[in-house]
Formats: structure tokens, sequence, C-alpha cells
């Protein structure tokens, strides 16, 4: 079967329209049928709008997407309940334990995000990966940082995140590879970022899978939640009325 | 003695700027010895098969035990001599003949609408 390849992390200044138009017309000449640009809070739903109408002219399925930057647990679970069904991906960047382990714990989180270069405060360990699997969070992975970075630091990186995929592999957590590209040089070919990802221990397959299925399942079972009449995962409403 | 299989690879250079082949050639093999060291880059047996300065596209033979390696090392790259430049694979193929078949039919190698 033919994959859908997605970029979930295409980071678009809403307002400048002009190169939100180029990197979204590259990405959808670099193969991808999926994109998600992730907004402030502050984002008014014109822009998101006008990126949806940029996206539809490109021939290029577009998900909203927001990500949150909590410091504790409590503003996490309180950004969730207020913003959860505004979007159809939420995205914890994880910049402490503490956050980590209620993002990973909490059904309500599709992507744990860990931007930190410093192997102490990336906290993918075994016991996250533990909630994230009972969860249904996936591991995201920038690929920006490893294009952007040369010599000892890239090595670290490199390092941190063979580990953080052999623990995901372990405890079936799915991985998801995003661009996070702010700009068309930036931007590489979903066969090209698998290619990448084999630096970090992915075989080919799964490599392919976390630029296409895992995306696109995460996306499909958002949009079939946010959707009208969803009761349950498999039930929904078909018909209301007196004559049901 | 066992054949070695090969593996032809067609790339476009995505640039504002214009390089020589020996630049563009310099850029793949610094990216591979970066990534992999230069143990690493004996083994890929790359060799360059032609070069269009004007198109900006070029075709490189690897064998095919080192092609996700050579794969990952040019998709590494973000500057060649110093100015902005991705290099994007077109297509793979085993021979010559279907590659440049294949950049006939879909030069910038893209895929197909679903």
């Amino acid at each position: 079967m033919k994959r859908t390849f997605a970029d979930l992390h295409l980071r678009v200044n809403s307002n400048d329209t002009a190169v939100a138009q180029e990197l979204i017309g590259k990405a959808a000449e670099l193969g991808y049928r999926l994109i998600a640009i992730p907004f402030s809070l502050e984002t008014r739903e014109t822009e998101t709008e006008k990126l949806r109408a940029v996206c539809l002219d490109a021939k290029i399925d577009f998900a909203s997407r927001i990500d949150l930057y909590p410091k504790t647990k409590d503003q996490l679970t309180h950004l969730l309940r207020k913003l959860r069904r505004r979007f159809e991906l939420v995205g914890v960047v994880c910049e402490n334990k503490e956050v980590a382990r209620q993002a990973a714990k909490d059904r309500r989180v599709d992507l744990l995000s860990f931007q930190s270069l410093d192997y102490r405060s990336r906290f993918f360990d075994w016991a996250e990966a533990e909630l994230a699997s009972s969860s249904l969070a996936a591991l995201e992975i920038d690929i920006k940082p490893l294009f952007v970075l040369e010599g000892p630091p890239r090595v670290r990186l490199l390092s941190c995140l063979r580990r953080e995929v052999s623990i995901a592999k372990e405890f079936h957590v799915p991985v998801i590879i995003s661009s996070g590209a702010s700009n068309r040089q930036l931007l590489r070919k979903p066969r090209e970022i698998a290619a990448f990802a084999s630096l970090f221990g992915l075989s080919e397959v799964t490599a392919l899978d976390a630029v296409s299925t895992n995306p696109s399942t995460i996306v499909r079972r958002n949009r079939e939640k946010l959707s009208q009449g969803f009761v349950a995962p498999g039930i929904r409403v078909v018909k209301e009325g007196r004559d049901c | 003695m066992k054949r070695i299989k090969r593996r032809y690879i067609g790339l476009l250079i995505d640039s504002d700027s214009v390089f020589t082949e020996r630049e563009f050639l310099d850029a793949v093999w610094a990216a591979i010895a970066r990534l992999y060291g230069e143990y690493g880059a004996s083994q890929t047996g790359l060799a360059p098969i032609s070069f269009d300065e004007a198109n900006k596209v070029a075709i490189l033979r690897t064998s095919l035990g080192t092609l996700q390696l050579v794969r990952a090392a040019i998709a590494s790259i973000t500057r060649i001599t110093g100015k902005a430049a991705t290099v994007h694979v077109t297509s793979i193929s085993g021979t010559l003949k279907s590659l440049r078949e294949k950049n006939v039919t879909n030069p910038q190698g893209h895929q197909k609408k679903a």
C-alpha cells in the first residue's frame, strides 16, 4: 500500500504568508501529504483558516497543533483542559521531570517532545516509556538539530536519540520523526529522513513508519474524537430522536 | 569472487548558487566523512558518473550495502562551499539506463499523487 507521508512539525509564522506558502509548497513538492503547524495560544482563528487555505491550494492535508511548555503538572492539566478540543494535535515540550511524567500518563497528550541537548534534561527513560506505553503519547524527534549541529554536540545528541529510540522500541511507544523546519533548506524528502534515522538505530521500515503510518494514525484518531457524534473509540451516534 | 552490486543515485541540488563538480563532490565526501569517518567513507565505493552544472543535477554510484549510509550523508548536507544548499535524491536505480529513464519521466523525483 502506498504510504502517506506526514510532517507534524513545520515551524511556520502564520503572519508571514509568503514564507508559509513557500514552505508548504516545498513540503508538498517533496512528497508530504499531511502537515501540522504548531500555533501559539494567541493565534486567532483567522490565521489558522488562512494557513488551511494555503494547504488546500498546495493539495496537502493540514492539521492544527499546539505545543505546550508547562512549568508544572498542574499547569499542564489546566492547559489540556482548556485547549484539547481546539486542536487536532497536542504536543508537550517536557522541560522538567514532573511535567514529563504527567504528560506521559495523560491520554490527552499526543506528542512528547524533548528539545534539550543536555542528556540530563531529556527525561525519556524507562519509567517515562512505561507510562507513555499505557497512554496514547508518542515520542517526537525533530530532525532539524541534527542538520544544524556539528561535531561533539551532534555526537551527543545522536547518542541520546539512540538510547531513547531503543527504550521506545522496548515499550512499544510509537516514534514520530518531524522536520522542525522553519525554512525550505531544512526540509528533506521523507525517505531521506528515514535514511537519516538509521543513524539513531531505526530500521528502514520503522523509520518509514515514523514519517508515515504513526503520524497519520494519530491525526486520524484525533479527528474521529473531535468529530460530532463520537462517544468512544468504535462507538458513535448515528441517529438521534424519538424514532430510533 | 562475489560480484559487488551497485546502485546509481540521481541527485538534484537545491540552491540559489551554482557549484562546480569538484565543489559538489567535496561536500558529499565531507558529509560522509563527518558522519561515518574515513573508514566508513572508504566502504561506500562512491564514484561520480555525471554532473550537469546548469541543471544542478548529478549522478553518483555507490555499493548497494552502503546505499542508506550515503543517502543519510547526502541528506545532512546544508552548505556547499559555505553557501546554503540542499541535495535531494531524485531516483535510485541498478542501471544507468533505467535511472536516466526515470529522470526523464519524473525529473524532480516527486511522489506521484495517489
